[in-house]
């Protein structure tokens, strides 16, 4: 158990979390800094989805090599997700396809979400936080 | 669920994201830059007003105002002060700012 | 209703924080509440009581400051991402106070909404 694990607001409550990611990484902070508030959102024992869409898909792809612009490699941290405790992660169908990307292209396993599916997922949500 | 846009559709792909994965009877509140959507003309006008269909669209009317676009909302779309738009953060239980 | 407020962009460069105050001032004029703002990302250059800016502009931080000091309202400014932008304890305007990200987390479990500001 890490330190994180003992965060707690004291209240008990569990909502529904979404996280939904759009944006590409290093060109923007967005990624990185989102990242982190994934892993505190978990922390707080709430109940996360981690969601990829439009150019956020980018954020998982395989083989990232960072060493050329010397900024810090994070995708790394994706593949750590499940000792927080963060299983729900998703991509999404219609942008993968205009990107011309499949799961084999991803660095961590996800599920694939159609338009329909995604909706849905939204809808149930509590709290929509987007990076 | 209320949806949030603020990007111009002439310069980014947030309104069409928006669009794609709004659900039906859901409302879609446009500001800051994303206003322009709303104004007859607009190469985006076509999509809100075949969304009005499904969705409930919403521009902030200080942002068209300061726009100089007041005078050129779309038929369809309602017009709504910062009241109205914390009214909506109010009647939907979540919303999603596609920023 | 209680509602929290997600800020992700500085001042003057990007409208997100002049939208975020406008929101915050007329939800309370309407009865609801705004228990806190975090600022996250760039929003954490909100923070700082270094800005002059011209005075035909409006002052964003100062708008901030006077808000909460009337309503109550916690102005978290994210430590991290503070940090990372040279924003410190002894920069802040009255009102804000740097803490963990623990707090837009709590503001999510806690209040019936959160809004996020951002480009």
């Amino acid at each position: 158990m890490s330190d994180m694990d003992m965060e707690d607001d004291g209240s008990g409550i569990v909502k529904k979390f979404m996280f939904l990611n759009r944006k590409a990484p290093h060109g923007t902070v967005y990624a990185l800094e989102g990242l982190e508030v994934v892993l505190i959102t978990a922390a707080f024992d709430q109940d996360v989805s981690l969601v990829f869409t439009d150019d956020g898909v980018y954020q998982l792809m395989k083989g990232i090599d960072t060493k050329g612009i010397e900024v810090k490699d994070f995708s790394k941290t994706y593949r750590a997700l499940e000792g927080y405790d963060i299983e729900k992660l998703y991509v999404d169908k219609t942008s993968m396809d205009a990107r011309g990307l499949t799961e084999e292209d991803l660095i961590v396993d996800v599920t694939v979400l159609s338009d329909d599916e995604m909706k849905n997922l939204m809808e149930e949500q509590d709290v929509v936080i987007s990076f | 669920m209320l949806h949030i846009v603020n990007k111009s559709a002439t310069e980014r792909s947030s309104l069409d994201s928006c669009l794609r994965l709004a659900t039906k009877g859901s409302a879609v509140l446009l500001i800051e830059d994303a206003v322009y959507a709303a104004t007859k003309g607009n190469a985006a006008a076509a999509k809100i007003q075949a969304a009005a269909a499904d969705l409930k669209i919403y521009a902030l009317g200080p942002d068209l105002a300061a726009r100089g676009m007041a005078g050129r909302v779309l038929d369809g779309v309602n017009v709504v002060d910062y009241g109205g738009f914390v009214d909506l953060v109010a009647e939907y239980r979540n919303c999603q700012s596609w920023l | 209703m209680q509602f929290g407020i997600l800020v992700n962009e500085g001042p003057y460069n990007h409208q997100a924080s002049d939208s975020a105050y406008l929101f915050a001032r007329t939800a309370i004029e309407k009865g609801h509440k705004v228990p806190r703002v975090f600022f996250y990302h760039d929003g954490v250059n909100n923070s700082t009581r270094m800005g002059e800016p011209p005075q035909d502009d409006r002052n964003v931080t100062a708008r901030w400051s006077k808000l909460a000091e009337e309503h109550g309202i916690d102005l978290v400014v994210c430590v991290a991402a503070a940090l990372r932008r040279g924003i410190k304890d002894e920069l802040l305007a009255p009102g804000f106070r740097i803490s963990g990200l623990g707090q837009l987390v709590e503001m999510g479990i806690q209040y019936d909404r959160l809004v996020t500001f951002g480009d």
